[in-house]
């Protein structure tokens, strides 16, 4: 009992990052329609090929929608959504053109400072560039001149879309199709921006990118899209955070991210989701349905996914890879939380195609209050793919006795030379544990904190440092109260 | 006074009581050793002193250098000094032994005021204690108790003891599973950690730690009751008896 009563105490923490920022917002109506899309393709002042993909994608989805495509499949309960109840677009009235941070409302600067996210040319932190999404613009992009000198491009979606619209017509919707799921065409049809990462042949990029996600704005969708391409033998290493005010009712975000590797390169993809939850009662919170892929294109690419995802009402996310060219790699490390009412159903899609090429999953879920947590994973060896590698770890920890913890691996091999390794575990944060760790001098808080560090080790320890340490904190705040 | 004064402590689990009025003195700089018969209670002893919450104190006092130790959570118990060696030491995955004996180092310095150590000044005094019992320094980086023998796991016990230079030591089945050798090193190490400033108790089974740790006193533990105290020559004529000679005396007399 008393157990049970530290491990709730754990996991109660409140949410911190639930503040509203209060900025003059250019929002369209709720609803929509065709006329919605071309609305928001003008608003972006896009090129005429962007409008027609965006058309031919809410048509789909139109279609889509009338079929009751929405996908049912998955380990999650949710109310019906209404599409015309959102808002589809919003975003904080600024001057146009955005020449420099001066111009960017000092509220949303505010907003980012109370983030620990500094936009301010003396306090950003060092060796990491920002690019700043609030609700469905990005506000902020940091670094750029001194990534340019690389040549490097990181701006957002919509300037990507104005200054290189050759590079995101080869190369938007090449990995993840606008038919590819129900969510992906809404986000399709409707994204309002997002960041563009470009590294050139040969250039590792000189520091870490990252871009900060940040709804505010009531009744909004969010629907980013990122596109980043390494040409051959280029490197970059990418993080996204991502936060969102309390409110009561559920928000939808559904994005999409495409990454592509060419010969050599490499590409790494790290994410601390840490949307609002929702309450103690399972009320609010974030659906993030997301869709996220990666193609190693190129001989010898590697794109690795790395995800901590603490937050969202609803977690729909399989960060996959695409291993075409020959001896690419693909890995996926995971962590997912999900404690109150939350429920995840995440995984991974490793699709081997190309000789030799190699994979590696790590998946750790943790389970508290009442929490539902999915591993849903797919290797798949397709027939070319001789001397294709697998290996599967996948780790559930189960914190109280209303949580659940589930998992479901799909294998399918095609080619005989495949080697496939898949390995489980379910495991209780026991009573016993706790008091080992705390008849040494710890609280029962610090005690289960370092029993779930060591049980995400694995992949924290392929997070850039000093979001290693941020996604530790981070871990021990949502499940504060949970231990019981 | 004692630095531990246990008076007529009850505690059960599950309703079931195990000890029905335990009495005990120890003094500082005193060792003693508590023996007795399998599911005499004197584990469930051992654990109601560190504070586990699953046991329920019924009835009884137990002070703890003059202060209530039944008031306190087994984190407070242990940052005032109390440390129980386990019978059956818990891994914890992912976690450096180094790691999790400079946090808990740390948690206790934090509770008495003192400044936390950091790593530098921390891994020479782990290390040496190391050496003490005779772990290879790898063991450090290992993560704690994981994929240990239960030999190694029962020394690397002594090392955190060592490490956490506690008042109170409650050694609880320390010998069980060790082979002699793995025996005299755990005795050696619990040896220099004798001193005027710390009590040390003993929990076993058998007499044969005994002849390594020569304790100042022996209290036999019988059916949740102390049936019988005396000096060491009580271990060895137990040791040469058995437990049966004493106990039906118990069930009568007391």
């Amino acid at each position: 009992m008393t157990t049970a009563n530290t491990i709730q105490d754990f996991t109660n923490q409140e949410y911190k990052w639930g503040f509203i920022t209060e900025v003059d917002e250019d929002r369209i109506p709720k609803g929509l329609s065709e006329d919605v899309v071309r609305l928001i393709s003008s608003k972006k002042e896009e090129p005429e090929f962007m409008l027609q993909w965006r058309l031919k994608a809410y048509r789909h989805w139109v279609s889509l929608e009338r079929s009751q495509s929405e996908p049912k499949w998955a380990n999650i309960k949710y109310p019906p959504i209404d599409y015309q109840n959102i808002v589809y677009y919003s975003a904080p009235k600024q001057k146009p053109g955005r020449a420099s941070l001066d111009e960017v409302d000092p509220e949303i600067l505010k907003a980012y400072e109370k983030l620990g996210i500094s936009l301010g040319e003396q306090k950003r932190l060092s060796g990491v560039a920002v690019d700043a999404v609030f609700d469905s613009v990005s506000v902020a992009t940091t670094f750029k001149e001194k990534l340019a000198e690389k040549g490097v491009i990181f701006c957002s979606f919509s300037e990507a879309v104005r200054k290189h619209p050759a590079l995101i017509e080869k190369y938007l919707g090449s990995v993840v199709p606008y038919t590819d799921n129900f969510f992906a065409t809404l986000n399709a049809a409707v994204f309002s921006d997002g960041s563009f990462v470009y590294v050139p042949k040969g250039v590792r990029c000189p520091m870490e990118l990252s871009t900060y996600f940040r709804i505010n704005a009531a009744d909004t969708g969010q629907f980013e899209r990122t596109l980043i391409i390494a040409e051959e033998g280029a490197s970059v290493s990418y993080l996204e955070g991502c936060t969102a005010p309390v409110r009561d009712e559920n928000q939808l975000h559904a994005a999409v991210v495409e990454l592509v590797a060419l010969d050599d390169a490499q590409i790494k993809y790290s994410t601390v989701q840490n949307w609002y939850p929702g309450d103690k009662q399972g009320k609010g919170g974030i659906y993030n349905f997301v869709t996220k892929r990666g193609k190693c294109l190129g001989k010898n690419s590697k794109i690795s996914w790395t995800q901590v995802e603490t937050g969202s009402a609803i977690t729909w996310k399989y960060p996959s890879c695409i291993l075409i060219g020959d001896n690419s790699i693909g890995e996926f490390y995971s962590v997912a939380l999900t404690n109150n009412y939350q429920q995840a159903d995440t995984g991974t899609k490793m699709i081997h195609i190309g000789k030799n090429t190699r994979s590696t999953v790590v998946a750790k879920g943790i389970s508290a209050g009442f929490g539902q947590n999915t591993y849903r994973g797919q290797v798949k060896i397709m027939k070319g793919a001789t001397g294709a590698r697998n290996y599967t770890q996948c780790d559930s920890l189960l914190i109280g006795d209303k949580c659940g913890a589930h998992t479901f691996p799909y294998i399918e091999v095609r080619n005989g030379s495949a080697q496939m390794e898949h390995e489980a575990s379910t495991s209780k944060v026991g009573e016993d544990q706790i008091f080992y760790l705390r008849q040494r001098g710890l609280s029962a808080e610090e005690a289960v904190s370092m029993i779930i560090n060591g049980f995400c080790k694995q992949v924290f320890r392929e997070l850039p440092m000093e979001f290693a340490v941020e996604a530790q904190k981070l871990l021990s705040v949502s499940l504060e109260g949970s231990v019981g | 006074m004692g630095m531990l004064e246990i008076r007529n402590l009850h505690a059960s689990i599950n309703h079931q009581e195990i000890l029905k009025g335990i009495d005990l003195t120890v003094g500082v700089g005193e060792i003693h050793a508590i023996m007795g018969p399998n599911g005499s209670g004197k584990s469930t002893l051992a654990q109601v002193l560190a504070r586990r919450e699953t046991y329920e104190v019924t009835q009884g006092e137990v002070h703890f250098n003059g202060k209530d130790l039944l008031a306190m959570k087994a984190e407070e118990a242990a940052c005032e000094g109390l440390f129980m060696a386990f019978q059956y030491p818990i891994e914890v995955a992912g976690i450096s032994n180094a790691y999790f004996l400079r946090a808990a180092l740390n948690a206790q310095r934090k509770y008495r005021g003192e400044e936390e150590l950091d790593a530098i000044d921390f891994l020479p005094v782990l290390r040496e204690k190391m050496r003490l019992l005779g772990m290879e320094e790898r063991f450090q980086s290992r993560s704690v108790n994981e994929g240990f023998s239960g030999g190694e796991k029962k020394r690397n016990e002594i090392v955190q003891m060592a490490v956490l230079e506690p008042k109170l030591a409650i050694l609880d089945e320390t010998d069980s599973g060790l082979d002699i050798d793995a025996l005299k090193v755990v005795a050696a190490g619990v040896n220099a950690m004798r001193s005027p400033d710390r009590a040390i108790v003993l929990v076993t089974h058998y007499q044969r730690l005994l002849d390594y740790i020569v304790p100042d006193f022996v209290h036999v533990l019988a059916n949740g009751r102390m049936i019988r105290s005396g000096g060491p020559e009580l271990a060895l004529e137990l040791e040469n008896k058995g437990y049966g000679w004493i106990e039906p005396v118990t069930t009568g007399a007391l």
